[in-house]
């Protein structure tokens, strides 16, 4: 859905990418000033799926309004659910008992997982191969099958609740997540070869969208795109929440700054999820599933705030509470906006074809940018 | 720096602020000030609060406020600064997009939902909702009988 808009005298064009093209995974849409097929502009317009969870949020209680979340970012609901609890529980004081910590994290990472593994499937097809969406979605769905297991739910799960989650895990919840990391591990060896190490996907992706580090930190980056730049930014080793502190896991750092570089962040934190998945599988504590919590949570008069990492950065959850059933204001800071917002860095000098590139290593979600 | 470190280096640089204490050091100044110390917070070495995380408003029925939420790279302290707005009619503030250019796309998303205008941004539009839409609808006394269902 590429159509010209206007020819300026300077030769320069005008033209609408979207918000119904197949490669903005969404309703996004951008208005690209070009010369010739170099791009010279670019300016995304918002607002197509706008739902205003910020206000739904401020009509809904301190247990609902955790079900919208859902609905932002869609990939890392888990995530998502996990940093709103977590801002919740800061205000009610509540310590978890161990087994949920344990079951939070495994389900986060295992949401990372099959984020990742949508995001490689989805590259692959924007550029032009149909082989990866296949690979991605093999292991993606195993994922899914064990999430539906326990929260009877695929996408927007709705499983982690103030106070620990919602059930116990299905029983056959270990046997499962063991299968799964020798799958993977038997798999994983397959995406390397089919695009890491393919000279056309490299030519599509190397040295193409390149941003400095000193860019992404005043942009506001976070997640695999300012770790593909050489920029530390993992709030699981910078700020740690739930146990991360007791975890081996690596943060994964490229310097090179351009798609490939975001690529091969993406792909090799994959690893370290599973990494985190085997020393967890084996050491749930028994126990509790939820601490007590009152049915209506009423938080004291204050401000809270948490951040998590999700798939694609940092989430952050501004909560301020009056004293009363319902939040005064919630405010999002969504990873996907600032990364959203470092496009024009990366686009411009570049041509009109890279452009899917650049957008595809964003792993834009345009439901996290909107809200 | 710690939170009492912070605290105490700021007084003695901002003595008209006060202090509130939570999980952060918070700074409350008036809007006025904000270009003033948000530079002094950026490019004092002694702080290095080279990335701004987040920018909300907040409408407190009479007054807003702009609340920005600091961290440091190198010390990986964090600091909100909240710079209260006392015309609620006519909210102006200066904008801090030159000091961190991640605020620009923030800073629109304000002025969207809450109508608060920021002075010197260059590209002051609305950010999700059309140009051409009627009220600011984060605000508290924000009425639509057609998109909002009282529950």
């Amino acid at each position: 859905m590429i159509d010209v808009l206007e020819t300026k005298d300077t030769g320069e064009f005008i033209i609408n990418v979207g918000p119904q093209h197949p490669s903005t995974h969404g309703v996004l849409h951008l208005i690209i000033t070009l010369d010739g097929e170099m791009i010279k502009d670019v300016d995304p317009q918002l607002g197509y799926i706008h739902r205003s969870i910020e206000k739904m949020s401020e009509k809904l209680s301190y247990r609902q309004f955790i079900y919208v979340t859902s609905r932002m970012d869609y990939l890392s609901s888990h995530i998502n659910n996990q940093a709103c609890s977590l801002a919740v529980e800061q205000g009610l004081g509540v310590e978890l008992p161990s087994r949920a910590k344990v079951i939070r994290i495994m389900m986060a990472e295992l949401t990372r997982l099959a984020s990742h593994c949508l995001w490689y499937g989805s590259t692959g097809l924007d550029l032009g191969a149909v082989t990866p969406f296949f690979f991605g979605f093999r292991e993606r769905d195993e994922i899914l099958d064990i999430f539906e297991d326990t929260c009877g739910a695929r996408l927007t799960m709705n499983y982690i609740v103030p106070g620990g989650v919602m059930y116990d895990l299905h029983p056959d919840f270990q046997k499962k997540v063991k299968q799964f990391i020798i799958n993977f591990k038997k798999n994983f060896h397959e995406y390397n070869d089919l695009l890491s190490g393919n000279i056309i996907f490299q030519n599509r992706t190397k040295g193409v969208g390149y941003i400095s580090p000193q860019d992404v930190i005043a942009l506001g980056c976070t997640g695999p795109v300012a770790r593909g730049s050489g920029v530390s930014c993992d709030i699981r080793k910078w700020y740690p929440y739930e146990g991360y502190e007791n975890l081996q896991f690596d943060e994964i750092l490229e310097t090179d700054g351009d798609c490939f570089a975001r690529y091969m962040v993406r792909l090799r934190e994959m690893e370290q999820s599973i990494r985190i998945l085997e020393q967890l599988v084996d050491a749930i504590p028994e126990g509790d599933f939820q601490a007590k919590t009152k049915n209506v949570i009423k938080l004291p008069k204050g401000e809270y705030y948490q951040k998590v990492e999700t798939a694609r950065g940092e989430l952050g959850v501004y909560l301020i509470s009056d004293g009363s059933q319902y939040p005064y204001r919630v405010k999002y800071r969504s990873p996907n906006f600032s990364n959203l917002f470092a496009m024009k860095t990366m686009a411009v000098g570049q041509k009109i074809g890279d452009l899917v590139s650049v957008m595809a290593m964003l792993d834009l979600v345009i439901p996290d940018i909107d809200r | 720096m710690t939170k009492e470190e912070l605290k105490s280096t700021l007084t003695t640089l901002f003595p008209e602020a006060t202090f509130e204490e939570n999980a952060f050091v918070n700074l409350n100044i008036s809007s006025v000030d904000v270009l003033k110390v948000c530079t002094e917070l950026k490019e004092n070495t002694m702080f290095d609060f080279d990335s701004l995380v987040c920018l909300s408003c907040v409408d407190w029925k009479t007054h807003f406020t702009i609340v920005y939420l600091l961290r440091s790279r190198s010390f990986k302290h964090e600091l909100m600064v909240k710079a209260k707005i006392d015309n609620h009619e006519n909210a102006e503030i200066e904008t801090v997009r030159n000091l961190w250019m991640t605020a620009h796309w923030h800073e629109r998303e304000a002025y969207d939902f809450f109508g608060v205008k920021f002075l010197h941004h260059p590209d002051l539009r609305r950010l999700f909702n059309p140009d051409d839409w009627d009220g600011f609808p984060l605000r508290k006394d924000y009425m639509d009988e057609v998109n909002i269902v009282e529950l």
